[in-house]
């Protein structure tokens, strides 16, 4: 209980500058739902049996964790289930809720949590595009203009043939070679416009573009070779006093 | 016309010395029992004989550990045990910390952030609710940084909190209010200059009862903490993250929970309201009556709001020994039904044999016309549930004076053995409280969960944070906790009272085991079997007990009734069900309350007459000849005796609807129109009061428990009475799923919420998410 007195006190004390700091920013909002709402081709009726082989690695996975703590390992197998149906409908959490012996609401949780759960239909190949400062600097939205341009689509939306789907995604970590994208689980980095079309295309054709930078180099090495470095390591003993 | 109490108490003595001579075939003096039944308030110890005085009060708090650490708040000193957090450390010094997300009884969250305290030494300011004590620790919750801190988590919650107090219902009692004029900063930062709003979240339909604006939501988590740790509900949950995390269910589903009401309560904003009580009233309109619940055995303490001659809404009270701070959904939505299908006008059958209404003096008249014509041996009074104390006993008094010692309670119980002579047969004998104690407890013929919530919570909580291991006896229900399920029938129970089960070992090593009977088990063909096995079980578990050189005066064996008040028409010595009206086929039936439909007409002579007195329209008043409209238990002072006997008084908060009239009062006035010296010689509360204190003196020592005892005569009695034999049938849950939970008693019948409620239960177990 503060007694008012005390308060008033304080406000005489405490610096009355009234510059009110006039700084406003539009909340970035998801593009996703956080509530569930049953469509017909989303509903618990949608039926999901996790296969033989995934559910030995199911078992693989369970066996990592305690008894009694088998719950940790929602992650892994909600990821299980999203790579088997391709995306993550509800019937899926109940199953994996169901596996796991916990309460669905925690699935749910969990699944609405994480980003890369896909809890809508995703195309035969989600193209996720970086746009985080690193990427953004070195041109991602020229790329993802050039993704929604070339698919037809807008961020978040999925081509009628079922074919691609287009993210905009925060950080992949391969701000080293940026501007990049991530395509299923493979990514392309070092992108050029071209690159961009290149790798739709191919992917339309039925290929597997290679994965990996596209402007000539391994991973992330500099691109003009070495900068530092550059001599022969020295050996062992080297800038050692005499005297050791 | 005073009769002294001694000759009337004599009365009471006689008749229930009779009584037990029919039930006794065994060693045991009726004497003891006479002793014990006639005045249960004095525990005799019965080997010593020495008598124990009532406890009285609380136990005295046990003295400062010696581990205990020094903690300075605010300068104060305070010793506190190590592990004690600083918001609790700060309680104890008298200092409130401000806080949203923490709760007593839900684990710590420490998201809310409202609690940030300045400890010295720390750079930070530090979260009170999860931060444990250390020695030495220097507290200040009124320093700059500590008010400078909360006046920026108070502006971060309200840049997302709608403005709309005007139109919310938690106005008035709303801790986001109350701790902004308090700690919040004067004046806001947040300038909404693009017009995109606050936060803008969706309302979730979680039933009829609770209503959703989850604009308002803080993210305390406590609903959530709630649902999964006290109720056992895993509905609620967060989805979602950052500036889009929203509380809810993810998809549409009804809040499951008979406890569900609670997150009301729980709720520090305006997130979570109650449907029926929207938009009526603010809280400073209403008036408090602390009074008693009626819905289940528990007698939970509750908090009638009412205003002008109606009740508005029930609210918990606080009672450490019954229902913490929690009651059932029946408990607190059922009011609605206190102003339906009420008898409002006294009612006599008129020549077209239909109810007719009359005044009070034609209709008691009436009723004594009939009554005088008939003897007293050919009459009977079937009382209910519901019926209070006082009334329990004017009408025991009214009908002993005109000569009829058929009294009966509509709920049965096993008369075999000393059956409800000896008051430890049908009390829940360890107490309500001793389920904290307790290391197993073994249910017998009873979903818990819906017979008594509040009890069902507090096993939850053992089960989580003591270990308590619970095995049940009967038909498979779904407790919301893991049990060990021995078996549907009698039979199993059988076997582990002669110790041939498998599971007799962990039995006999429980250190404070308890068997918790089930009186929904006892209405059953095997009701008999179920209580004489559990007798000779729970003695021989004590009898482990004592030999494992355990002093404590544990008591193992305890009844769970369904009534509000079965326990005070035992006391009073009213017989347990209605096979004797049966037998007799009485000419004249008082039914006061009696509304389970177990007497019919057809088990009455034929021209019998039949009265009804109670306060609702329902099965009795179909079949009555007269009508006498009683109180309601929101309507007049009146004593309920829980199931672990502890006599509780119920306040007034309205007075009775049209021409209705407390129950005593009426009793009392048709005591001046039978015939011969029948009046009943009290005229105020004050009086019936000392005449209840005369019967059995627990009656009005209220808020204490009495103990009973006897349990060794009590398994004696069974042991040398023949073993009652069992059909091995399934023992059947009266409440099998929630939405039988909801219509239980006349009241909750009339009521519409309860109603929309099991519509809801009924159809959410119809969708594609099930309950």
């Amino acid at each position: 209980m503060l007694p008012s007195i005390v308060r008033a006190a304080t406000r005489y004390v405490s610096p009355s500058t009234v510059s009110r700091g006039i700084a406003s920013s539009t909340p970035v909002l998801s593009s996703h739902l956080f509530v569930h709402r049953d469509t017909d081709y989303n509903n618990p009726d949608v039926p999901f049996e996790f296969s033989p082989d995934n559910m030995k690695r199911i078992e693989a996975i369970l066996a990592q964790f305690p008894d009694g703590h088998k719950r940790a390992g929602v992650i892994p197998i909600l990821d299980l289930a999203q790579r088997q149906h391709g995306w993550l409908p509800i019937s899926a959490m109940h199953k994996v809720a169901e596996v796991l012996d916990m309460p669905r609401m925690r699935v749910y949780e969990v699944a609405t949590f994480y980003t890369m759960f896909n809890r809508q239909p995703t195309g035969k190949y989600h193209v996720q595009v970086c746009t985080t400062t690193p990427c953004m600097l070195c041109g991602a939205e020229a790329v993802r203009e050039r993704l929604k341009e070339k698919l037809g689509i807008d961020k978040g939306q999925t081509t009628k043939d079922g074919m691609f789907t287009l993210s905009e995604v925060e950080c992949l970590g391969a701000c080293v070679n940026a501007p990049m994208i991530q395509v299923n689980d493979d990514f392309y980095e070092d992108l050029s416009l071209k690159d961009v079309d290149d790798i739709i295309d191919n992917l339309r054709a039925g290929k597997r573009p290679t994965p990996g930078p596209r402007n000539g180099r391994t991973c992330s090495e500099p691109i003009a070779g070495l900068t530092s470095l550059t001599e022969e390591p020295k050996g062992p003993g080297f800038g050692l006093q005499a005297g050791l | 016309m005073f009769h002294p109490g001694g000759v009337h108490g004599a009365r009471h003595i006689a008749q229930s010395l009779h009584h037990v001579k029919n039930a006794i075939r065994g060693t045991c003096s009726s004497k003891l029992l006479m002793q014990q039944k006639a005045a249960a308030a004095v525990a005799v110890e019965s080997k010593k004989g020495t008598v124990t005085p009532p406890p009285t009060g609380p136990a005295p708090t046990a003295p400062a550990a010696p581990n205990s650490v020094e903690v300075y708040i605010d300068d104060k000193m305070v010793m506190v045990e190590p592990g004690t957090t600083v918001l609790q450390a700060a309680a104890l010094a008298g200092v409130e910390i401000p806080r949203f997300c923490y709760h007593d009884r839900l684990s710590i969250a420490g998201n809310c952030r409202m609690c940030l305290v300045e400890v010295e030494k720390s750079v930070k300011p530090v979260a009170s609710c999860a931060m444990p004590v250390m020695k030495g620790m220097r507290v200040k919750t009124n320093s700059p940084m500590t008010r400078k801190a909360r006046e920026g988590v108070m502006e971060f919650l309200l840049m997302n909190h709608p403005l709309d107090c005007p139109i919310c219902d938690q106005g008035g009692e709303c801790d986001l209010q109350d701790q902004s004029m308090m700690f919040g900063s004067d004046r806001s930062r947040f300038t909404d200059i693009k017009f995109d709003g606050k936060r803008a979240v969706e309302d979730k339909n979680i039933g009829p009862l609770i209503k959703t604006i989850m604009n308002r939501c803080i993210h305390c988590t406590r609903c959530i903490r709630f649902g999964s740790e006290v109720a056992g509900v895993d509905d609620l949950g967060t989805t979602g993250r950052g500036n889009e995390m929203q509380v809810g269910t993810y998809v549409e589903k009804l809040f499951a929970s008979e406890l569900s009401g609670n997150v009301i309560d729980l709720c520090p904003v305006g997130a979570l309201t109650s449907k029926p009580y929207a938009f009526t009233y603010r809280p400073w309109e209403l008036r408090k009556h602390e009074s008693v619940d009626v819905m289940d055995g528990l007698g939970s303490a509750i908090l009638v709001n009412s205003r002008g001659g109606e009740i508005i809404r029930i609210l918990p009270r606080v009672h450490e020994g019954i229902n913490e701070e929690w009651i059932s959904d029946k408990t607190r939505f059922v009011y609605d039904g206190l102003k339906r299908q009420r008898l409002t006008q006294p009612m006599l059958k008129n020549s077209q044999g239909l109810l007719e209404p009359v005044d009070w003096e034609d209709a008691l008249s009436g009723i004594a016309a009939r009554i005088n014509r008939v003897p007293g041996q050919e009459m009977a009074a079937l009382v209910g549930g519901l019926c209070d104390v006082e009334a329990l006993t004017a009408l025991k008094d009214l009908m002993n004076r005109l000569g009829c010692e058929t009294l009966c309670t509509e709920e049965s119980f096993p008369m075999n053995a000393a059956g409800t002579d000896l008051r430890s047969n049908y009390l829940l004998n360890t107490k309500i409280t001793g389920v904290e104690e307790a290391d197993l407890v073994l249910l017998i013929g009873t979903n818990i969960r819906f017979e008594a919530p509040v009890l069902n919570a507090r096993i939850r909580k053992a089960y989580l944070h003591n270990n308590l291991r619970i095995a049940s006896i009967g038909e498979r229900v779904d407790l919301r906790y893991e049990t060990d399920f021995l078996g549907d029938s009698v039979h199993v129970l059988a076997q582990l009272a002669d110790g041939d089960h498998k599971y007799s070992e962990i039995l006999s090593k429980a250190k404070k085991p308890m068997i918790i009977v089930g009186s929904s088990s006892l209405q059953h063909g095997d009701g008999t079997a179920v209580l004489a096995n559990a007798i000779v079980l729970a003695d021989s578990l004590r009898s482990k007990m004592s030999s494992n050189g355990d002093e404590s005066d544990w008591k193992v064996l305890n009844v769970l009734h369904r009534h509000a008040n079965q326990v005070g028409a035992l006391d009073l010595g009213y017989k347990a069900g209605p096979s004797a009206i049966k037998q007799m086929q009485p000419k004249v039936l008082f039914m006061m309350g009696a509304d389970d439909g177990v007497v019919q007409r057809r088990d009455l002579a034929g021209d019998a007459f039949v009265i009804y007195q109670g306060h609702h329209g329902d099965k009795g008043a179909e079949m009555a000849d007269a009508v006498l409209p009683g109180a309601a238990y929101t309507e007049k002072y009146a004593t309920y005796v829980n199931t672990e006997g502890r006599a509780q008084r119920g306040n007034v908060a309205v007075t009775p609807p049209g021409m209705a009239r407390e129950d005593w009062k009426i009793l009392r006035a048709l005591s001046e129109f039978v015939r011969g010296s029948s009046v009943l010689p009290y005229d105020s509360l004050d009086e019936v009061r000392k005449r209840l204190a005369e019967i059995a003196p627990h009656l009005t020592r209220y808020g204490q428990v009495e103990d009973a005892n006897y349990f060794r005569q009590s398994k004696d009695l069974v042991w040398n009475a023949a073993r009652p034999g069992h059909s091995g049938q399934t023992l059947p849950a009266q409440q099998r799923e929630l939405e039988d939970f909801y219509m239980t008693n006349t009241i909750s019948r009339a009521s519409r919420t309860m109603a929309k409620c099991v519509t809801a239960a009924r159809h959410q177990k119809s969708t594609r998410y099930g309950l």
